[in-house]
This record gives structure tokens, C-alpha cells and sequence, in this order.
């Protein structure tokens, strides 16, 4: 086991002649909150997508709790305890609130393709369920079809999904992205609260939401990772501030 | 159809106990046979059982799992084709094997195919899916005409369903006992379907419908999620090959056809994927305007195409949604606000309909049948001759009546339609804003 949840070592993905990651490195500690900010098309989302399984890197290396996770499909990573949020909407539309959490339980708990355990009464799955839906704030929701909540409940249910599964490392892609201040105030104590103990990778552009949740803050500019260090640190350092902010430091807020 | 707290039948109307439901469908089987007894209704009875499981099977993929097969007679057809040669076989006492248990081989037949076919076809999702599908029904289709040891060539495979010692008296010779036997397996098969759903394999495949890409993320390899649902479909579509092999006593080359795999999808459609009952709803009405209808008139393919059409166009969700959305507003205690308008614009739809059926049915007389039976047909009571004007002139008449009629009533329809249903939706809402 190694000391780092996660590391990516040196990692390269071009698409085409386009290099999109150019050689980024990082170590995320167990149990560490990590900020990723950079400019539009600094390569956030593709790092993400890179870490989750979703496409193959060009060259380097990504290890899960010390074990290489290159070229293993999406379900295998995430079997493995990494579980990861899209930054757009990505549920099941057509299921329940309280549906797509038990779907989002199943395969932790062991139950994996069965089609001879009857659902309702997999208590352990039902109670999971419950219990993330509490977390989430949509009791009161349970029975309504995905694809009728509200922007911000979609945005908790996707959080909720997340999570569900038990997974230690956890990948949030813009979680407030679109969201009003008091609907992010809300995401934000949400995210704390269901990530506590967990490792977390959380993309955004938000500063007041980075700024308040991250122990520490890596700053991604064309596909490198040109810093990676506490908060207040980040805010004074010279080559962030060139080449993230055009010479002005993030401010809170 | 069926009560529980899962919300994927969200418009379940009544809180009924399943055990009321389940028992009320074992009992329409039971009597059906004793309501419809003339002619050839046992024989119809009997072919829309098959089709039920066919259909139900079916929609394992298509509603349940939004996969559009376009082969699936493959299943169904070549279980078929091992439950008549396990009949021969009885029969000539190579094997025992009573022919209650025949469905079985049949199911397992499918089920096979299912393995080895499936293997293949659900490497991929969407259309190459459909694609791949209707490339395999096309190659099985072939085989069947060159291998006719096995599948018999044009003229298939025939078999006589008696055989062995009687139980309890029971031959299998006579229509009835064949009918019992199918409503059986329908209603083990219709429980067995149903279970599915309620299964974490059931659930998860109508994840992987509404969204293939997030299943991956929670952990399931959606191709194994498809596999899986096609084997369990592909064994009750044998069983429902079984089933017609028994009731036929021969099995040729169509049922392995791409034309049995079109009519299962356009039944299953027109009675609605996406509730579990809508393919129950959909045999029935299918086998109506094939095999009911082709006894009353020469146009039943266009009637039937015309159907699916208008299904399609105006009520995607078949007749099940129709059936349930109406069910919606009875229960939100808004179907007197409805009713006379809904009925306006159901009585002038028919008299429109009766124009146009006139026309068609002289139109097919005329082109068809005039030169060797003369311009003259009976139609709904009358002699009406096809040559002369006067015929012709009543169903434009007819027709323009009606559509005058909808014309004026579908406007006020659509309004309280529409205000209805925004109300129920905003109920159900929960009056979020």
C-alpha cells in the first residue's frame, strides 16, 4: 500500500496532433481535499477523464492506492474504489431519485449482475439508499423521476451517485457549475460533509468554493501541473499568478 | 401494471396487492376459452398466448433495455425448430420427453443462441446493434434454406403433437388442452419476466438504457449488463417458439425470418415498451388485425400498417401509456373535466375511420376482385357496387362529416388534454416551483 491515494506520474495524452496533457504530476495523500483550477483549456476535465478510465493515456503512469490503473476499462477502476462526478448532468432520467442511488449501491455490496435476489428485498441496498438520499437532501424527492428535479437536485443527485458506491477516492467535475451563490453555498457543505475521511479531486472555478474546501490547490496550465501547495501559498506564488491570472493572484469570492 | 414501491411504473393507478393482480390474470386465462368459444377463436386465443411471451421477451431489450433487435425471431424460431425435432424425436421414442416439458427444450435452444449470437451483437449498443441484429436473422434466414436436414427446407418441419401415453386422459390432440398448456407457460412466463424486473440485473439494464456511459462509472460493464439480458430474453423466446410449434405441429423457415422479427416489434410497439403490460396489450391487438382481421378483408396489412403509424405518430408510449395517462387523470379525479370532449373526438375519429374504411374496402374490391366476381360486395349490410359513383360518394361524405366534426372538437380537446396533464404533473411535483 502506498502512502498516496493517488499519483499520476509524468502523464502525456495527445489527441491527435493536439497534445491536450503535457507530462502532469501529482500526489494526492489519503484522506486529502485537492483543488484543480487552471484556465479554460488547461486540460481539467481530460485529466479527470484520464484518471476515471473514460480514454486511455498517450504515455506515464496513474496508480490508485499504488496499483497501475492504465488501460483497465471504467468499471474496473471504479471497483476499485475511485468514483467520479460529470460536469454535465449525468443520471438516470427515467428512474427515481431513490432508483438511481439503489443502481448506484448494487455492485458494492456484492450484488453485482444477480437476477436471483429480488431488489426489495436487499435491505442492505435499501438502507444504503435511504441513507444517501438523507445525505443529499432529497428525501422528499424520493419517488420523482430524475428527470424532473431541479438543476441544483440534479446536480446533489449526481453528487450522490458518487458516493453511493462507498468509493475512498472521490472525483468531482464542477460540482456547482451553474448553480446560484446560495444552491453552491449548499453543494459546497454537502461535498464536506459527504466526503469527510475520503480523498477528494475536485474541479473548479469557483475560488470561493476552492478556497474553502481544499487543503490543497494544484493549478493546471496547458496540460502541466505548475503548482501544487496549500491555499495561501498558491495565492503569492509568482508563475500562478503569470500564468493562471495574467499577473492577479485568485482572490476569494 | 403492477403495484410495488418502484417508481419505473410510475403511473400505477391503484394500490391493488399484486396478489389481486396475479390472480385476476390466472382467472382471464382460465375463462377466456369459455367466453370466446365459436370457431376459430380457441385457435387465435391460443397463437395470441404464444405471442404474449414473444412480445414480453421481447421488451426485455427494446423497453426495458432500449435495445432495438431487428433478429429476434432468431431465438424464437430456432427454439422452435429443437421443440419440433425433440417432438419427432418423442414420438418415435428415441427420447422420453412428455410434451408439457417441450417449451423447455425450446427455451434452452433460445438460450443457446442467445450465448453464441449475443456474444456478438452486444459487443456494440445503439444502432450497430440493430444493425448487427438484423444481419444475424438474415444469415440464420439462409441457413435455414441450405441446410434442410435440420430445418426442412420450404416446407419445414412437421410433427404430430399426440404422442406417448395420455395423463390423466389428457392427449393434447384437442385445441383446448393445447390452449391450457400455452396459458400455463404464459403465466409461469409472465411471472418469470415480471421477477426480472424486480432483480438488480433487471434494474440496472434500465440504467443502462437511460444512460450506458454513468453505468460504467458505477461499476458495471454494460456490454456484460446487455449479454445477460439478451440470454434471459432469448430463453423465454424459445419457450414462445415451443409453444407455436406445439399449437401448429410445424415449424418452416418464416418463423426464423426478418418478417416474424418486424411483427414482433411492431406488436410490442403499438401495445407500448414502456410499461411490462404493454406487450400483452400489443399481442392481442396484433394478432387481432393479422389473423382476425385477414379473415374479413384482403387490406388487413394496410390497416395494420396505418395502425402502427398513427401509434407511432400520436401515442409513442402505445396503447399501455393511453391506457395509463387516462388511468392518471381518473385518479387525479379530473376525467369528468375531459370526458365530453374526449368523447367528441372519439366519435368523430370513428365516423372518419368508417370513410375511410369504405373507401379502402371498395378501392381493393374494385382494383382486385371486380373482374372475376363481379363490381357488386356486401359491406356492413349493404350491397354496394364499386363501378357506380353512389358508393364512392357516401364515404367521401362520411368522411368529410367526420373530419369536419374532429376538426372542430380536437382543438378543445387538446386544451383541457393539456391543462390536465400540467395540472397532475405540477401535483406530482410536489409543487416545486
Amino acid at each position: 500500500m502506498s502512502q498516496y491515494s493517488l499519483e499520476l506520474q509524468d502523464v502525456y495524452k495527445s489527441f491527435g496532433k493536439s497534445e491536450i496533457i503535457r507530462g502532469a504530476a501529482l500526489q494526492v495523500a489519503t484522506g486529502e481535499r485537492i483543488a484543480i483550477i487552471g484556465p479554460n483549456g488547461a486540460g481539467k476535465s481530460t485529466l479527470f477523464n484520464l484518471i476515471s478510465g473514460r480514454f486511455g493515456v498517450s504515455s506515464g503512469d496513474i496508480l490508485l492506492n499504488g496499483k497501475s490503473v492504465l488501460d483497465l476499462p471504467p468499471y474496473e477502476i471504479n471497483r476499485r474504489g475511485l468514483s467520479r462526478s460529470f460536469q454535465i448532468t449525468n443520471i438516470f432520467h427515467r428512474l427515481s431519485v431513490f432508483e438511481n442511488l439503489r443502481c448506484a449501491v448494487l455492485w458494492s455490496l456484492g450484488y453485482k449482475y444477480s437476477f436471483w435476489h429480488r431488489l426489495n428485498g436487499l435491505k442492505d441496498a435499501q438502507e444504503r439508499a435511504e441513507d444517501i438520499m438523507e445525505q443529499i437532501g432529497l428525501k422528499r424527492r424520493r419517488d420523482v423521476s430524475a428527470g424532473l428535479l431541479t438543476y441544483a437536485e440534479q446536480r446533489a443527485l449526481e453528487i450522490g451517485i458518487t458516493i453511493a458506491g462507498g468509493a475512498d477516492v472521490i472525483l468531482l467535475d464542477e460540482p456547482t457549475a451553474g448553480m446560484s451563490r446560495s444552491e453552491s453555498d449548499a453543494a459546497v457543505e454537502l461535498i464536506r460533509k459527504v466526503t469527510i475521511g475520503k480523498t477528494l479531486l475536485i474541479v473548479e472555478h469557483d475560488m470561493g468554493v476552492v478556497f474553502g474546501l481544499a487543503d490543497r490547490i494544484a493549478v493546471l496550465v496547458y496540460g502541466e501541473v505548475i503548482a501544487c501547495d496549500i491555499p495561501s501559498k498558491i495565492r503569492g506564488n509568482a508563475k500562478v499568478q503569470e500564468a493562471y491570472l495574467g499577473g492577479h493572484a485568485p482572490v476569494e469570492g | 401494471m403492477m403495484t410495488s414501491n418502484t417508481t419505473t411504473m410510475k403511473y400505477s393507478p391503484l394500490n391493488l396487492g399484486r396478489w389481486l393482480i396475479w390472480s385476476f390474470f390466472a382467472l382471464v386465462l382460465i375463462i377466456a376459452p369459455m367466453i370466446f368459444d365459436k370457431g376459430a377463436s380457441l385457435s387465435i386465443l391460443s397463437q395470441m398466448g404464444t405471442i404474449m411471451i414473444f412480445a414480453l421477451a421481447y421488451n426485455m431489450l427494446l423497453g426495458q433495455g432500449g435495445m432495438l433487435s431487428f433478429g429476434h425471431a432468431v431465438y424464437s424460431g430456432l427454439g422452435a425448430y429443437f421443440a419440433i425435432h425433440a417432438m419427432n424425436l418423442a414420438g418415435n421414442g428415441a427420447i422420453w420427453m412428455p410434451l408439457p416439458l417441450i417449451p423447455l427444450i425450446g427455451g434452452v435452444a433460445g438460450m443457446f443462441f442467445g450465448v453464441l449470437f449475443g456474444y456478438v451483437t452486444t459487443k456494440k449498443s445503439g444502432t450497430t446493434f440493430a444493425m448487427i441484429t438484423l444481419g444475424i436473422v438474415e444469415l440464420v434466414h439462409a441457413c435455414s434454406l441450405m441446410f434442410p436436414g435440420f430445418f426442412g427446407g420450404e416446407g419445414g418441419i412437421a410433427s404430430n403433437r399426440v404422442y406417448g401415453e395420455p395423463f390423466l386422459g389428457i392427449t393434447y390432440g384437442p385445441q383446448i388442452q393445447v390452449y391450457y398448456l400455452i396459458a400455463f407457460w404464459l403465466f409461469i412466463s409472465t411471472i418469470g419476466m415480471y421477477a426480472f424486473t424486480q432483480t438488480p440485473l433487471g434494474r440496472v439494464i434500465n440504467a443502462v438504457r437511460d444512460n450506458p456511459e454513468r453505468v460504467e462509472f458505477i461499476g458495471y460493464n454494460t456490454q456484460r449488463v446487455r449479454y445477460m439480458t439478451l440470454i434471459l430474453s432469448a430463453f423465454f423466446c424459445g419457450i414462445s417458439g415451443a409453444l407455436a410449434a406445439i399449437n401448429f405441429e410445424i415449424v418452416t423457415d418464416e418463423n426464423v425470418s426478418a418478417f416474424r422479427s418486424g411483427a414482433v416489434l411492431l406488436f410490442t410497439f403499438i401495445g407500448g415498451v414502456g410499461f411490462f403490460f404493454g406487450p400483452i396489450l400489443g399481442a392481442i391487438v396484433g394478432i387481432f388485425l393479422t389473423v382476425v382481421l385477414g379473415d374479413f378483408t384482403k387490406a388487413w396489412l394496410l390497416y395494420l400498417g396505418a395502425f402502427f403509424i398513427i401509434v407511432v405518430m400520436y401515442a409513442p408510449g402505445g396503447l399501455a401509456s393511453l391506457i395509463m395517462l387516462n388511468l392518471r387523470v381518473a385518479k387525479f379525479g379530473r376525467f369528468k373535466r375531459i370526458f365530453p370532449s374526449l368523447a367528441a373526438v372519439s366519435v368523430s375519429s370513428v365516423i372518419m375511420l368508417l370513410g375511410v374504411v369504405l373507401f379502402i374496402e371498395m378501392l381493393y374490391h374494385f382494383t382486385l376482385e371486380s373482374l372475376s366476381y363481379g363490381t357488386e360486395r356486401q359491406l356492413f349490410g349493404f350491397t354496394v357496387d364499386t363501378a357506380a359513383p353512389t358508393g364512392w360518394l357516401v364515404a367521401g361524405a362520411i368522411f368529410i362529416v367526420g373530419l369536419v366534426f374532429f376538426r372542430m372538437t380536437k382543438k378543445s380537446f387538446q386544451l383541457v388534454w393539456g391543462d390536465v396533464n400540467t395540472e397532475i404533473e405540477e401535483l406530482i411535483k410536489g409543487g416545486k416551483a
